[in-house]
């Protein structure tokens, strides 16, 4: 039988091992689904995990949009980051990256016809602004009313998909659009589309910005007080609170911080690769995020590969829907199977798995147990 | 605002019972499960999972009842997942409640696909030779179908198991204080794994109501969040069994007003009248949130700790 044993520390070495582990799970788990479904296992992983990144005549298209999927999951995991270390458990991103979108977006439209350099500029903050306005309901809920932030953030991103359905068929319909419920498309505007910066890179702006953050986010954690108080926070929200942190700003601002990054990168979003708002620009990335977030070990630089990782199974399982017809869930699944390892995982963390020998030196088995075993 | 008047109260109050039972199915689970001292976020997760097997069995096999215990079933298997890694691989709850949903999300989808478009076959109604036919109270109280007179009962049952049963008294021991609970002898590992799939198979026959009597038909993420207005239902009930079918025909009525008026052609927007049950339980959250000293008192103790058994 095995046996688990609490670790008086932390294993730094499974730290990093266990999302590993984790994905080497997730890729056998990955091929069984593949073969139940039908498919040869060993070629949809390929598929999946070598095809986006090797193959000489899918990385022309597969490499760029590797970079531009990765930057909203890795902009809102950054986000997610600090609230989940201090024990605030925001998973309404997909609602505050939405509203982000949509904020920015009226903004835009707002001034549409008008081309000027500051459009983008002033759309992203409009859609920072956004997000952290959206993300402030279950900060300040929490704090003056003690509300469950979980199912309040939750429950606004019901809200945020109706509102934008509300407003692509109502004040923000483009005008030249035959009647379907989308915006305008920004990609018409020079001052409101979120161009490539080189050609055939698929690099925009929001990409150079996830990749900043990364470096910002990890200072912040590990240097800043502000990281510490966050981590503190986490460890003991007492001993926080007897430490002189000032536990309501901290739940704040980490809400905050989660909403300006998901707004920012909805507005990156809908300016850039999506091109227009429409009842199908929201694909989840708030909720993927989630994934991404615990993948990279709540670490900014665990964070950016986790990111790029799930990035390639998005990709991937576009490829498998496009080669071998699977159907677009599986890769749904797979997502939801790889969290489900990582939290499997995250066991040797902080446990010891031993292997506890029937008779061994330090756990004598009751008499009667042996006696019963040899009798029979 | 005339039209307001077609909205007949007979039709009204009926079709509140039918929108609360799904609702009501889950959060009586979920009560169950953290009255055992396990949070289970991913009641969403076992919510979708019932619907889609229950429909597929429904439709494969032509008999709803099938469907049904599919449901329950797909539910419970479901949940066993996240006992297993809570309660075995003493895994963060939250963060495997959110995998159930996600993972039961895809799983869902991937499941469905062959059956978007298909019609399952009719549940039955309740038919009393006089009681059916009274001019009001017949088709408010007595021609619903089985499964809802079933949640209805379930509440009693599950009231009753919490109060007097000596197995009421264990689970909610071992979820107000679980050393203690081991200490005396009883397994918490066993007592919260049977909560747990009992909890799956009620969040799963309440999906499967969904995707059998109320809307009937399968599509995409068609739960759309109700395995989360459960779990708030839960926290408003103040972890009661009876004042959460008070709760649940609550937010039934919100959802059906909301269709009604969408219906009678208001004139406010269809996306704005549809946030209507979402904001609902943000408002009802942060009403039960002001009483904090009962809702302290009736919370399980152990609510969301992993238990691990140190000697």
């Amino acid at each position: 039988m095995l046996r688990l044993e609490a670790r008086a520390q932390p294993s730094a070495l499974m730290q990093t091992a266990a999302p590993l582990l984790a994905l080497a799970a997730t890729v056998v788990g990955g091929g069984i689904l593949f073969l139940i479904l039908g498919k040869n296992p060993f070629v949809s992983i390929r598929i999946i995990f070598w095809d986006p990144l090797f193959d000489a005549s899918l990385v022309s298209y597969t490499r760029p949009q590797l970079l531009v999927k990765a930057a909203p999951l890795i902009m809102i995991a950054l986000g997610l980051s600090f609230g989940f270390r201090a024990g605030i458990w925001n998973i309404g991103a997909e609602g505050q990256f939405v509203m982000g979108a949509l904020a920015g977006s009226a903004v835009g439209l707002a001034l549409h016809p008008l081309e000027a350099f500051w459009i983008l500029p002033l759309m992203v903050l409009c859609g920072i602004a956004g997000g952290i306005a959206w993300a402030m309901i279950p900060a300040l809920l929490r704090v003056y009313f003690r509300t469950n932030e979980i199912l309040v953030s939750l429950m606004l991103v019901y809200v945020s998909y109706r509102i934008l359905t509300a407003l692509v068929t109502g004040p923000l319909r483009s005008p030249i659009g035959y009647n379907f419920p989308e915006s305008r498309s920004f990609h018409d505007n020079p001052s409101m589309h979120n161009a490539e910066l080189w050609s055939g890179t698929g690099i925009h702006i929001g990409i150079l910005v996830a990749g900043i953050l990364v470096v910002v986010c990890w200072y912040v954690m590990r240097r800043h007080l502000f990281g510490y108080h966050v981590n503190l926070m986490g460890q003991s929200n007492k001993v926080a609170g007897f430490a002189g942190v000032r536990i309501n700003l901290v739940i704040i601002c980490c809400l905050g911080i989660t909403g300006a990054l998901a707004g920012a990168a909805g507005v990156f979003e809908v300016t850039g690769p999506a091109g227009k708002l429409s009842p199908h620009f929201p694909v989840g990335y708030g909720f993927t995020a989630i994934i991404v977030a615990f993948l990279g070990r709540l670490n900014p630089i665990g964070i950016l590969f986790a990111g790029l990782l799930m990035a390639l199974t998005y990709i991937g399982g576009e490829l498998a829907q496009f080669i071998l017809d699977a159907p677009a869930a599986a890769i749904q699944v797979f997502q939801g199977m790889l969290l489900f390892f990582l939290v499997a995982a995250d066991l040797l963390v902080n446990y010891r798995v031993k292997l506890a020998v029937p008779g061994g030196l330090f756990k004598p088995r009751p008499a009667e147990s042996d006696a019963g075993g040899k009798s029979t | 605002m005339n039209q307001l008047s077609a909205i007949s109260p007979e039709l009204l109050i009926a079709s509140v019972m039918v929108a609360s039972t799904p609702i009501l199915l889950a959060a009586l689970g979920e009560l169950v499960v953290e009255k055992a001292g396990v949070l289970n976020l991913g009641v969403e997760g076992l919510m979708i999972i019932g619907a889609v097997c229950g429909f597929a069995m429904a439709v494969i096999t032509g008999s709803v009842f099938v469907g049904a215990v599919a449901a329950m079933v797909g539910g419970a298997m479901l949940a066993l997942v996240f006992a297993f890694l809570t309660q075995y691989l003493l895994s963060n709850q939250v963060a495997t409640g959110l995998a159930t949903t996600l993972f039961g999300l895809g799983l869902a989808s991937l499941i469905g696909k062959p059956f978007i478009g298909e019609r399952p076959p009719p549940m039955p109604r309740l038919q009393v030779e006089f009681l059916s036919d009274l001019p009001f109270i017949g088709h408010v109280l007595f021609s619903h179908d089985p499964i809802l007179y079933l949640a209805l009962l379930l509440a009693f049952l599950v009231w009753y198991f919490l109060r007097y049963t000596k197995m009421g008294l264990v689970l909610r021991a071992v979820g107000e204080n679980h050393d203690a609970a081991h200490s005396i002898g009883y397994s918490v590992r066993l007592t919260r794994l049977a909560a747990i799939c009992f909890g799956g198979a009620l969040a799963g026959l309440g999906g499967c109501y969904l995707s059998l009597v109320r809307v009937p038909q399968w599509s995409e993420g068609m739960t759309a969040g109700a395995g989360w207005i459960a779990l708030a239902l839960v926290v408003f009930s103040s972890w009661r069994p009876l004042r959460l079918v008070l709760g649940a025909w609550l937010f039934g009525g919100v959802t059906v007003l909301q269709l009604n008026l969408q219906a009678a052609g208001v004139g406010i927007g269809v996306a704005y009248l549809s946030v209507a049950p979402y904001v609902v339980t943000i408002v009802v959250l942060v009403l039960i949130s002001l009483n904090r000293s009962q809702r302290l008192l009736n919370a399980p103790a152990c609510l969301g700790r992993s238990f691990f058994i140190t000697s």
